[in-house]
């Protein structure tokens, strides 16, 4: 008796669920329907009602700044644009490029989304999965970007991508620390040296950084990289004009294996994630950490920082290297996340004006609100900014070189094999020669 | 009912939904991955066929050999811990107090999605500000271990909330099941001077060797295909050290952009799981012979 009870109770449940399926995808097509009729009924020049699907990876919870811009560009669009609506989904960095990849092979990405530069685009490019921008550029943006930046967003002069940010990566460095120890801002990697020496005989962590995602530990390597062989070092063995076997890349390499020998960075980093390892700077329990400038707002605007805090951090340029090539103005950065619009969206005229719209206001509202700098011009000369944004903006227009992130150089499957390779290097599992030659091996194969 | 049951067009009809769903979301993703896992593929632009070089470089290489040896070692400690979780059942069962209690306190892992699990013992592992450090360090222990970024450790740390997620299942299991066990046969034991220990031993367990057979079955199986709380924990690494396959399959596919190899991954991951389900079936099968339960 039981049992048909049961059994009864379960195809009802089943059945209530298809229904539940069916009213939903039935209701979609409904809005669809509806919006059209309307629009015919009316004959208005405001046109078809359409829905503009759009992923972004700033989540409220991780990057305030951000979502409230976003959210507000949004908001004004749609108030601007009765017909538009723009449904949003939100996932942080390591989820959202998860999700991207698994829509692209299923040929479902939204109509408007984040990418990044250079080889991550690569394949979508060759997929056929974005669609071109250079005629908004063209008619919107005429020498309003930073030069060098909707570049980074084209494979063979077609631009698929309007970049959002420019970023350099300084380190940053909390002051107090500095200062109960007697430290100075580093000038030369000696200096540096002995600033982690110091802080590691006082039992304070020196570096703090997330491994885990070894684009972080990428960053560590590319300075050194850079400032032991000069920027052309890495960047020619990535174009292949060079080897990555080149004695200044091994190098770097042996010092990044000496820094994590003096234990200069926090215990456990190839355990933890960017996110935990931040929460060590952000909580004064290490001293310095790496990492681009769209961290910025947790040290000047960001409302849920304490400004006790923002006070004590300060940032430094990554010191010079004794007999090295680089000079200290060299930056590891570039445009940091851009838009695309999907080639087979079924609203691109649409998303296209959205996405020209958000680069626009992106730019006038990032630096006052987020305290990000944007890919677009700034004219800082009639707002009032935060010193470290000014700052950083002054060492942004010096720079004598900025070298996009290793990672985003490289196309995926290699970017993969040199990411695997910086956490084996500061685990300790592979040495420094092996790390070089297993990067040219992957970079051989894909010629 | 009769009439209706014995209608073979309304039998075709009653099967017909759960039959559709089946075949479209198992078994033609099933050839689908087998047909993926022949071409170079990275999941997003043309794809080219290349016969079987996916699977032959998959025999030679090193990594996947080495996260199918995690998977192993996950499987076989799994089953291990049943043993854990069936006296923990015995003891429950065994009407002591507040045994309603201590069942419930079980049970709650289970409702806990993986992911919040996954987050919650990063925290305790956390190898500077998580408990079990802070405790180890209270303790007087210098050098306490770094927990998921040690190589040598890791696997064996996420051990550790994999088997305190399952005890609730696994232990609901068995309660059930030693709850079915007939109490007159319990209770004539006891009257011809039996002890617990030998009640457990010669009355349970022989009477719910079944169902022990179905869980070590679920818990191998499971293990081999296991990925979400250590994906979301380590991401298989530092440096593949937790990799299993699942995981390989996932960073092969949507990581490396080896869509096409993640695919014959993904392929010999069900035929492992096949041979060792079979393989599993062959010897319980054995058993029943021999013992007539």
């Amino acid at each position: 008796m039981f049992n048909k009870k049961a059994l009864t109770l379960v195809f009802t449940l089943v059945m209530l669920s298809f229904l539940a399926l069916a009213g939903c995808s039935s209701s979609g097509s409904d809005e669809e329907a509806n919006g059209s009729n309307e629009s015919s009924d009316s004959g208005e020049s405001s046109g078809e009602q359409v829905t503009i699907d759009f992923m972004h990876l700033w989540p409220e919870g991780s990057s305030k700044a951000q979502y409230t811009i976003v959210d507000d560009i949004i908001k004004s669009y749609e108030k601007e644009n009765p017909n538009v609506k723009i449904k949003t989904e939100i996932l942080a960095n390591e989820q959202y490029k998860d999700k991207i990849k698994v829509l692209a092979a299923s040929n479902e990405l939204p109509d408007v989304g984040i990418t990044w530069a250079a080889g991550y685009l690569q394949p979508f490019v060759e997929g056929n999965m974005f669609t071109p921008l250079d005629d908004i550029i063209e008619s919107d943006f005429k020498d309003s970007f930073v030069s060098g930046t909707t570049e980074a967003f084209a494979l063979e002069d077609t631009t698929y991508g309007l970049p959002l940010e420019l970023n350099i990566t300084p380190v940053y460095y909390n002051k107090e620390i500095f200062e109960q120890n007697n430290l100075e801002v580093p000038q030369t990697y000696d200096e540096f040296l002995n600033v982690v020496q110091t802080l590691v005989d006082k039992g304070i962590t020196p570096i703090t950084v997330g491994n885990k995602d070894a684009w972080t530990g990428s960053m560590w390597y590319m300075y050194l990289a850079d400032r032991i062989g000069g920027p052309s070092a890495l960047n020619s063995a990535i174009d292949r004009s060079g080897s990555f076997e080149d004695e200044a890349l091994v190098k770097a390499a042996e010092e990044i294996k000496k820094l994590v020998d003096m234990d200069a960075f926090v215990k456990g980093f190839n355990g933890l994630s960017n996110d935990e390892a931040k929460g060590y700077f952000m909580n004064e329990q290490a001293a310095m950490y790496l990492m681009a400038t769209w961290e910025l707002p947790n040290y000047t605007t960001s409302p849920d920082v304490s400004d006790e805090f923002k006070e004590k951090v300060g940032y430094f340029k990554f010191p010079t290297y004794d007999g090295g090539k680089g000079d200290i103005d060299s930056f590891v950065g570039g445009p940091g996340v851009g838009l695309f619009v999907a080639e087979d969206s079924q609203v691109k005229e649409e998303a296209k004006k959205f996405v020209s719209y958000l680069v626009k206001e992106w730019g006038k509202h990032s630096v006052t609100d987020a305290g990000v700098i944007p890919a677009t011009k700034v004219d800082t000369s009639n707002i009032d900014l935060d010193q470290m944004y000014i700052d950083i903006l002054e060492d942004l227009n010096n720079a004598s070189n900025l070298t996009l992130y290793a990672d985003v150089q490289m196309s995926p499957g290699v970017a993969q094999v040199h990411l695997d390779m910086i956490q084996a290097l500061f685990g300790g599992q592979v040495s420094p020669e092996e790390f070089a030659k297993k990067q040219e091996e992957a970079l051989a194969d894909e010629e | 009912m009769k009439n209706v049951m014995s209608n073979k067009t309304v039998i075709a009809l009653y099967v017909l939904p759960a039959l559709l769903l089946i075949l479209v979301l198992v078994y033609v993703p099933i050839v689908l991955t087998g047909y993926y896992g022949l071409m170079d593929w990275d999941g997003i632009g043309k794809m080219k066929f290349i016969g079987l070089e996916n699977y032959i470089d998959l025999l030679k290489d090193k990594m996947f050999w080495s996260s199918t040896y995690h998977s192993f070692q996950l499987a076989i400690f799994s089953t291990i811990s049943l043993l854990l979780y069936l006296v923990i059942s015995l003891v429950l069962a065994s009407k002591i107090k507040g045994s309603d209690l201590l069942r419930k306190i079980y049970l709650i892992p289970m409702l806990l999605s993986s992911v919040a699990i996954a987050q919650l013992w990063l925290k305790i592992f956390d190898p500077n500000n998580g408990m079990i450090n802070s405790l180890l360090e209270m303790m007087g222990v210098e050098n306490a271990p770094v927990w998921l970024a040690d190589p040598n450790v890791v696997l064996y740390a996420i051990f550790i909330p994999i088997i305190w997620q399952y005890a609730g299942f696994y232990i609901i299991i068995y309660y059930a099941a030693l709850k079915n066990v007939p109490e007159e046969l319990v209770e004539a034991a006891r009257i011809d001077g039996a002890n617990p220990v030998q009640i457990a031993y010669k009355i349970k367990l022989p009477l719910i060797a079944g169902v022990f057979k179905v869980t070590i079955v679920l818990a191998i199986v499971g293990s081999l295909k296991y990925f979400d709380l250590i994906w979301v924990m380590t991401g298989g690494g530092p440096n593949g050290a937790s990799e299993v396959m699942a995981s390989y399959m996932y960073s092969e596919a949507f990581k490396s952009y080896n869509f096409g190899y993640g695919s014959a991954i993904g392929f010999a991951l069900l035929v492992i799981c096949l041979i060792m389900t079979w393989f599993i079936r062959k010897l319980t099968a054995a058993n029943d012979n021999n013992n007539q339960f």
